[in-house]
């Protein structure tokens, strides 16, 4: 597909598929020919990605490029909204997501979100970080939940801060505790991938850096996808970096690759400032 | 390779003041390379006492570029070409900062060699020599300043025939001691100011390396030649 986009700067720059390495060896998630429209409004063209294992993606580009939208196909988020359509491939270990057979609450189960505005239930810390485990039942008795809660916070390293105040209520929490808790509350259904959408940018710099930290420790464990605005971030916590533009992937490069040396006209122009 | 605007026209301005800054130190460097150059070859010991002491606006404008760096980095966090360009002039400016000192040493042994008897048949390597090191640096300037990778590349080459050339010079000079220990004082010092052409060729290199960096952001130092052309200019005839 070849499209010509004008950007600020006047000239045209062609969008000619995606360049870099958009496909990896080792996927946990991948998508093929992914379009989707908001009614008749195509939102997202052609999008063809992997993300691998154990891997942290950035994806990063300015406000309506699709970046969330896309974040959104991977957990099947769209399908809340009525008029969303998304079609083409995408799979979760070669599995189909967008199968029949595919319950899309066990699908979010494996594939956890984190949102921009932390939004704890209006519980206590620990029914927050049990309620996905009680759900889907994963705990066979109270002993059992509690190990399960001390765990999910103790990996999102909101445990020693709380660990007195386990019945206090989730809302109370500063900013930074209340994301670290919804970061605790998606790991405690056991995912295998999660996806943040701006997961810091209610943030301040010291709760951002316990993030990025964090996010560092999971992918020992998890396979994290991250829209986020702030490109130093995506240059800090990413081994990978999706460029997103005009609903299409331009590039997909090795992040350090990304931020000395891009491929594509467009990420030079937006990384450096240059986008109009 | 062509750049459009920052958003921030405060960021442009002080990515093209750097720039300019690199420009006139480059100007300023070429100046002192000529003139220590011409004392030399027309035994003119007034020059070569000024080329000799001039370097202190060559030498404070490497510290103060360095600031201008160093403050980009802290307040802008380039990225992609800013980061390169910010970095090759980091390394530019010391490769011109050494070039002066070259330039300042030719001057140096000019002005004593000025009082002496010339050692016959020396004029037309060492002129040769001059000419070789001089087109070098002015074209490797040139070349980062037109962003001109293909150029710079091409100019490479050009190294070895500097140390030919150097070589050559070198084997005159121990004929000429050998002959007469009588001159051996002044066929040292030839060879100091020889020494300081083959430098100024191997230090305008350095920038045409750099050049490239910032352009292809592909680091080619310590790279065979033939590779470097293979990798970045595969189609072209260079």
């Amino acid at each position: 597909m070849k499209t010509n986009t004008t950007t600020g700067d006047g000239f045209n720059i062609e969008i000619n598929g995606t360049v870099g390495t958009p496909f990896t060896d080792n996927a946990k998630m991948g998508s093929r020919n992914c379009d989707v429209f908001y009614a008749d409004k195509q939102a997202i063209f052609d999008i063809n990605l992997d993300i691998g294992k154990h891997e942290i993606i950035a994806m990063i580009g300015p406000s309506g490029c699709g970046k969330s939208t896309y974040l959104r196909v991977l957990n099947r988020m769209n399908d809340t909204i009525p008029i969303c359509r998304v079609t083409g491939e995408h799979t979760l270990d070669d599995e189909d997501i967008y199968a029949k057979k595919m319950d899309p609450v066990l699908l979010r189960a494996r594939v956890g979100m984190v949102f921009q505005k932390p939004n704890p239930f209006p519980k206590s810390i620990y029914d927050n970080v049990a309620y996905g485990a009680r759900l889907h039942g994963l705990a066979s008795n109270r002993s059992e939940l509690d190990d399960l809660v001390e765990a999910s916070l103790i990996k999102a390293g909101l445990f020693k801060e709380v660990k007195d105040d386990l019945q206090k209520s989730g809302t109370g929490l500063s900013g930074g505790q209340q994301q670290r808790l919804c970061i605790a509350r998606a790991i405690a259904v056991d995912p295998e991938v999660i996806l943040m959408d701006e997961p810091t940018s209610a943030l301040d710099p010291i709760a951002t850096a316990l993030i990025e930290e964090l996010m560092d420790e999971l992918r020992q464990n998890y396979t994290i996808a991250i829209v986020t605005h702030s490109m130093q971030q995506a240059a800090r916590v990413s081994q990978r970096t999706a460029y997103f533009h005009m609903g299409k992937l331009v590039e997909v490069n090795a992040t350090d690759k990304v931020f000395t040396n891009p491929e594509h006209q467009l990420t030079e122009n937006y990384i450096t400032g240059r986008f109009g | 390779m062509e750049l459009g605007e920052h958003i921030s026209q405060r960021y442009n301005q002080e990515l093209e003041d750097i720039r300019s800054k690199v420009l006139k130190m480059g100007g300023l460097v070429e100046a002192q390379a000529e003139n220590g150059v011409k004392a030399l070859l027309q035994r003119d010991a007034e020059l070569a006492e000024n080329v000799a002491t001039a370097d202190d606006k060559i030498n404070a404008l490497e510290v103060e570029i360095d600031e201008d760096c160093v403050q980009v980095i802290a307040l802008r966090q380039p990225t992609a070409s800013d980061l390169r360009l910010v970095f090759a002039v980091g390394k530019v400016i010391t490769d011109l900062e050494r070039l002066g000192d070259e330039a300042a040493k030719i001057g140096k042994y000019s002005k004593k060699l000025a009082k002496k008897k010339t050692i016959t048949g020396m004029h037309a390597e060492l002129s040769h020599l001059s000419e070789l090191a001089l087109s070098l640096l002015h074209d490797s300037l040139d070349a980062f300043a037109r962003l001109d990778d293909e150029r710079a590349v091409q100019l490479l080459a050009k190294n070895d025939k500097i140390n030919r050339e150097f070589n050559a010079l070198s084997r005159i000079l121990i004929t000429h001691m050998m002959e007469n220990p009588r001159n051996i004082k002044n066929a040292l010092r030839i060879s100091w100011c020889a020494r300081s052409l083959e430098r100024i060729g191997r230090y305008s290199i350095n920038i045409c390396e750099h050049v490239v960096y910032l352009v292809k952001g592909k680091d080619i130092r310590h790279t065979d030649l033939d590779e470097v052309l293979a990798e970045l200019f595969p189609d072209d005839d260079l």
